[in-house]
């Protein structure tokens, strides 16, 4: 039997809007295998953002669990959500999410400003990061000197620099162009395949799952 | 990268919108502490009373004088050391809108106030001289009198022209001693009103008494009240602080008035600074739930709201600040110029720095507080979904 990154057993969440209650998982059961680039896809408001909010620890089911990287993540508290999310996940957005008035190598830096490490081995890791997804000579750029393609390179950076167990991606390659797509599903595939980072993507786009592992889709809060 | 530089970065993310408010605070600051100083200088007069000091006036008014003879009977009460005798003149130079206090005194006033620091030369050749004066060094200044200048002033309460010279010039010895006084022989107006109304003559304003330092003044006080007491004109002895305090009874209202002023306008301020504040977070939920999602924990998002506030309150209580000083050390002969010598001592003294210094804390703090709790109990998602 393999080992799980992630373990997801009868998960189901809801919103409430007003007094209206909105299902948007039912009873989910996922399980991702350790080294696994898993996509998953579906139409808008099957709940596949949700998901993986609830894998990455930035919301809470409503009943269920969720185990990543052997850490049951719906039993901590707030604070030790935050401190588990800085050590385990990498977080990859559609939007990029940069800090606008931070040079990329800053915000490649945040997340070690919550570590422990020197000013020094912060450097190093920024510089192996930002050398890794190409962009080691736009280090003092800010986000809008950079084209859509080399910020989301940046937010990968910044994703990878604590060199996380698991990296989650919302729609990567949603606000890019083609060929900026290609070269981050590239990135992608490359941090999977070398780093032997495990990947769980949320996408639209075919061509993006096609350079996956393993494709689970949702519809209407399902896994089908 | 630290957060300090991350804080700094975002207060000149809006460059316009943050020196507007940043001015606003510093005008504010302006406003707040020359208000305040307008009404310590009010109250200067009161900080500055001796304690061994007790006026001796009218019970019926001030307005009324008290007959000359009293002088010799309170100076033989135990406890009295002194006795000085006084006049408000109520004169002006040349337009009636130059007005300045002035006074007739004799001697043993003079002697009692030794805070007004005269040199010992310019105080002999003004005790020489029947129609000498002795100005204050701000009230030098604002009309440019100068030792051996020849001023005449215009009566009205002892009509007429009055010719002086300047004799002597003081300084005070404290920041808040008063520097604008016109001082005068009380012989002169006396021996003038001898000839030219003799109901006039031989009636002072009011006694200033030196009290021995082990002395109870009330007991002095009802002492010397109870000799004159079923006179024509009996007495109201007081110390000098309850008489100056009296003073400023009349214009409680005005006080008043100026600290609900200077309240409001720190309000004001702080209804900016926060409108501010929650337009900067607001646009910014994204950001705050993309460093939550990074790990940042609510103190991180405290220190980084609050930081930005406080860094944008205490800038501008900073220049504020460094306006004030430059306004009262280059203009306060204008300003105690502007106020027809209303204020004279105008001082930033410590205890308004530091009540700035708290309301541009104050500010800084309050207006954080919304835009923090917004952003702290803010769902990662919810503010994710802000970006979309």
């Amino acid at each position: 039997m393999p080992n799980h990154i992630v373990a997801v057993n009868e998960v189901s969440k809801s919103y409430r809007r007003d007094s209206i209650k909105i299902p948007v998982l039912e009873n989910i059961n996922l399980a991702v295998p350790e080294g696994e680039f898993l996509a998953l896809m579906g139409p808008s408001g099957s709940g596949k953002t949700t998901l993986l909010n609830l894998i990455a620890g930035i919301d809470r089911p409503d009943t269920g669990t969720i185990v990543v990287a052997n850490d049951e993540v719906t039993k901590l508290s707030e604070s030790q959500m935050a401190d588990w999310r800085a050590r385990h996940i990498g977080f990859i957005f559609q939007f990029y999410n940069l800090i606008p008035v931070l040079t990329a190598y800053e915000n490649v830096e945040l997340p070690l400003l919550l570590t422990k490490l020197s000013k020094k081995e912060r450097d190093e890791h920024v510089k192996t990061a930002l050398g890794v997804v190409g962009l080691s000579d736009r280090m003092k750029h800010y986000p809008k000197q950079l084209s859509g393609g080399q910020q989301q390179r940046v937010a990968i950076a910044r994703a990878i620099v604590a060199d996380p167990t698991l990296i989650v991606a919302d729609e990567p390659t949603g606000d890019l162009d083609k060929v900026s797509a290609t070269e981050i599903l590239t990135l992608l595939e490359r941090l999977n395949r070398e780093f032997k980072k495990s990947i769980v993507m949320v996408t639209h786009d075919q061509r993006a799952a096609d350079k996956a592992h393993l494709v689970r889709h949702l519809d209407k809060g399902e896994l089908v | 990268m630290k957060i300090l530089k991350l804080i700094f970065k975002n207060t000149l993310r809006h460059p316009l919108r943050t020196i507007l408010t940043f001015l606003g605070i510093a005008i504010v600051t302006f406003a707040f502490g020359f208000i305040r100083t307008a009404i310590s200088a009010w109250y200067a007069g009161v900080e500055a009373s001796a304690q061994n000091r007790m006026v001796v006036l009218n019970a019926t008014s001030l307005m009324f004088p008290l007959p000359l003879s009293y002088r010799d009977k309170i100076a033989q009460i135990p406890g009295v050391q002194s006795v000085g005798t006084a006049n408000w003149f109520g004169a002006y130079y040349k337009d009636p809108k130059d007005f300045f206090a002035n006074f007739a005194v004799d001697d043993k006033y003079l002697a009692m106030y030794s805070e007004f620091v005269t040199p010992p030369e310019q105080l002999a050749a003004y005790k020489q001289e029947r129609n000498a004066c002795i100005i204050g060094r701000k009230l030098a200044n604002r009309f440019g009198w100068k030792l051996g200048d020849a001023v005449q002033l215009t009566g009205t309460i002892f009509y007429g022209q009055w010719d002086f010279v300047v004799r002597g010039i003081y300084d005070g010895a404290h920041a808040t001693t008063d520097e604008t006084a016109f001082l005068f022989h009380w012989d002169y107006i006396n021996e003038r009103m001898k000839q030219e109304s003799p109901e006039l003559a031989d009636y002072p304003g009011w006694f200033v008494i030196q009290i021995a330092d082990d002395v109870n003044p009330v007991a002095i006080g009802e002492i010397i009240d109870g000799n004159f007491k079923n006179s024509p004109a009996e007495t109201k002895t007081e110390t000098e602080r309850a008489f100056n305090l009296s003073f400023i009874a009349m214009a409680g209202t005005i006080m008043t008035a100026m600290e609900v002023i200077s309240i409001v306008v720190v309000l004001i301020i702080l209804l900016v600074l926060a409108n501010t504040m929650a337009m900067t977070a607001r646009e910014r939920m994204s950001e705050y739930a993309v460093l939550k999602t990074l790990g940042f924990r609510p103190l991180h998002l405290v220190g980084l709201i609050s930081g930005e506030s406080l860094l944008i309150a205490l800038g501008g209580f900073v220049v504020g600040l460094g306006a004030l000083f430059f306004i009262f050390k280059n203009f306060s002969v204008v300003i105690t110029k502007l106020s027809n010598g209303f204020f004279g001592i105008f001082n930033l003294t410590d205890n308004t720095i530091a009540l700035t210094f708290a309301s541009a804390l104050m500010v800084g703090i309050v207006a954080a507080i919304f835009p923090t709790w917004r952003a702290v109990r803010m769902r990662i998602a919810d503010g994710l979904h802000r970006v979309a």
